[in-house]
């Protein structure tokens, strides 16, 4: 393994853009920081500047307008950088997927590199998503 | 080489303290170096409307000049009696340039949250300085007014610490408390407060720039407390036997422990608090240990 991958899977800075959520999926992201599950341990962090992010994290429904802005912050994130689709309104547009404002999924408006479903979900959900996806880079690097 | 060394884990320990004040975890050993190396392969990005130059050389004056002053600091360690007369004056100079370059930066980048966090930082300078100056005097009283670090040492090595005095304790705490302001830490991280300007200075530093700015503040880490050990503890002969470089190495640790305490039990003040205490309250202290350090005491 090289040691730019090892650098980049063991820091990951993780900056939470919410895209109009329900709050739901980010009280469950602050669960993260609590000692019971303490992402630190893995180097993870929460940021407050997409310019610092190494992911990032969407959570909501994405509305007319709140795409574009959601476009816009994450071409501002300096590549590498993974994205996140956190819970199922990300995901899937869950039960607002009919409604008037154009509800879209994640992966409609920019590409993404993995799915957390749950509504909320979980943070033992959100932890082996991010593995699942430290797991697969590393994968795809070593092909 | 070694001040970043030494910063890195002095970084690790602080954070790992502050984990383990708040019941948690923490980071492994080696969380610094991924940090640092995952910072130099990441895109850099030069907002529109930002002055390229000064944008991209604020980070390297910064690392440079604590680069420089740490290696002054060693080498007046290794040969006390070869320095110049006057380094301590640089060293003080040298130290106040990182904080210039970040705001120099902060300006630079155009963005609205990191100017506001570049002019806290200059209140802040202008908060500590004074004290922090008073407070060195002190040390350079005791030596038998000399501007000269390696004299400074060599008086402690001889005559006892200065900090064996009751000038000397005071102004010991005055300049741990200008210490925490120097490293921006709370409670007087007003500059980069996290949860209201969302890193302010930094805001817009990507990839390697930031990761030179992380590493002149994990060095400022390092070089700080040695310089105020040199000043105040230098007693403690640095050259002599294994253990004594020991004895540094704990106090060192002792500092580092002190400010992470400090850090995690206290709140981030206002700006014009910060600006209110440090010179209304801290201040008068540093005199009075200046006038108690002329009368010999």
């Amino acid at each position: 393994m090289s040691v730019k991958l090892k650098a980049l899977t063991k820091s990951i800075w993780v900056f939470h853009l919410a895209a109009s959520p329900c709050n739901n999926c980010d009280i469950e992201i602050l669960d993260l920081l609590t000692p019971r599950f303490d992402i630190e341990r893995f180097g993870m962090q929460l940021v407050g500047s997409v310019r610092h992010a190494d992911a990032i994290l969407v959570t909501g429904s994405m509305n007319r307008k709140a795409r574009i802005r959601l476009k816009r912050v994450i071409e501002q994130a300096p590549k590498p950088c993974f994205v996140i689709a956190l819970g199922n309104c990300a995901c899937t547009g869950e039960m607002f997927a009919p409604s008037y404002n154009q509800m879209k999924p994640l992966d409609e408006v920019v590409p993404v590199d993995a799915y957390i479903a749950g509504c909320p979900p979980k943070p033992e959900a959100m932890i082996m998503g991010v593995v699942a996806l430290i797991e697969a880079t590393l994968a795809a690097a070593k092909k | 080489m070694i001040a970043a060394v030494v910063g890195m884990f002095a970084h690790w320990f602080d954070r790992k303290i502050t984990a383990r004040v708040q019941w948690r975890v923490g980071p492994p050993f080696f969380q610094p170096w991924y940090d640092f190396l995952k910072l130099l392969i990441k895109e850099v990005i030069v907002p529109e409307g930002a002055q390229k130059f000064t944008f991209l050389a604020a980070p390297l004056v910064s690392v440079a000049s604590v680069s420089v002053v740490a290696a002054l600091l060693i080498r007046t360690i290794v040969f006390p009696a070869e320095t110049f007369i006057g380094d301590l004056i640089v060293v003080i100079y040298l130290l106040t340039i990182p904080s210039q370059a970040l705001i120099l930066g902060a300006f630079a980048s155009g963005n609205p949250l990191a100017s506001l966090g570049g002019s806290r930082e200059m209140k802040l300078i202008l908060s500590y300085e004074l004290p922090f100056l008073l407070a060195i005097l002190v040390p350079v009283v005791k030596a038998g007014e000399t501007i000269r670090l390696g004299a400074i040492l060599q008086y402690q090595g001889t005559e006892g610490a200065v900090i064996a005095s009751v000038s000397g304790v005071i102004s010991f705490v005055v300049v741990l408390l200008c210490m925490q302001a120097k490293l921006a830490k709370v409670p007087f991280d007003a500059p980069e407060a996290e949860t209201e300007i969302m890193a302010g200075a930094y805001i817009e530093y990507s990839g390697a720039a930031l990761g030179l700015f992380k590493l002149s503040q994990w060095m400022m880490m390092f070089v700080v407390p040695l310089f105020i050990m040199m000043l105040w503890i230098g007693a403690v002969n640095w050259r002599q036997t294994p253990l004594n470089i020991f004895f540094a190495a704990l106090i060192y640790i002792g500092i580092i422990l002190f400010m992470t305490l400090v850090r995690n039990t206290n709140v981030r003040l206002r700006i014009d608090q910060i600006m209110k205490f440090f010179w209304a309250r801290v201040t008068p202290v540093a005199v009075i240990a200046l006038i108690l350090a002329f009368l010999g005491l």
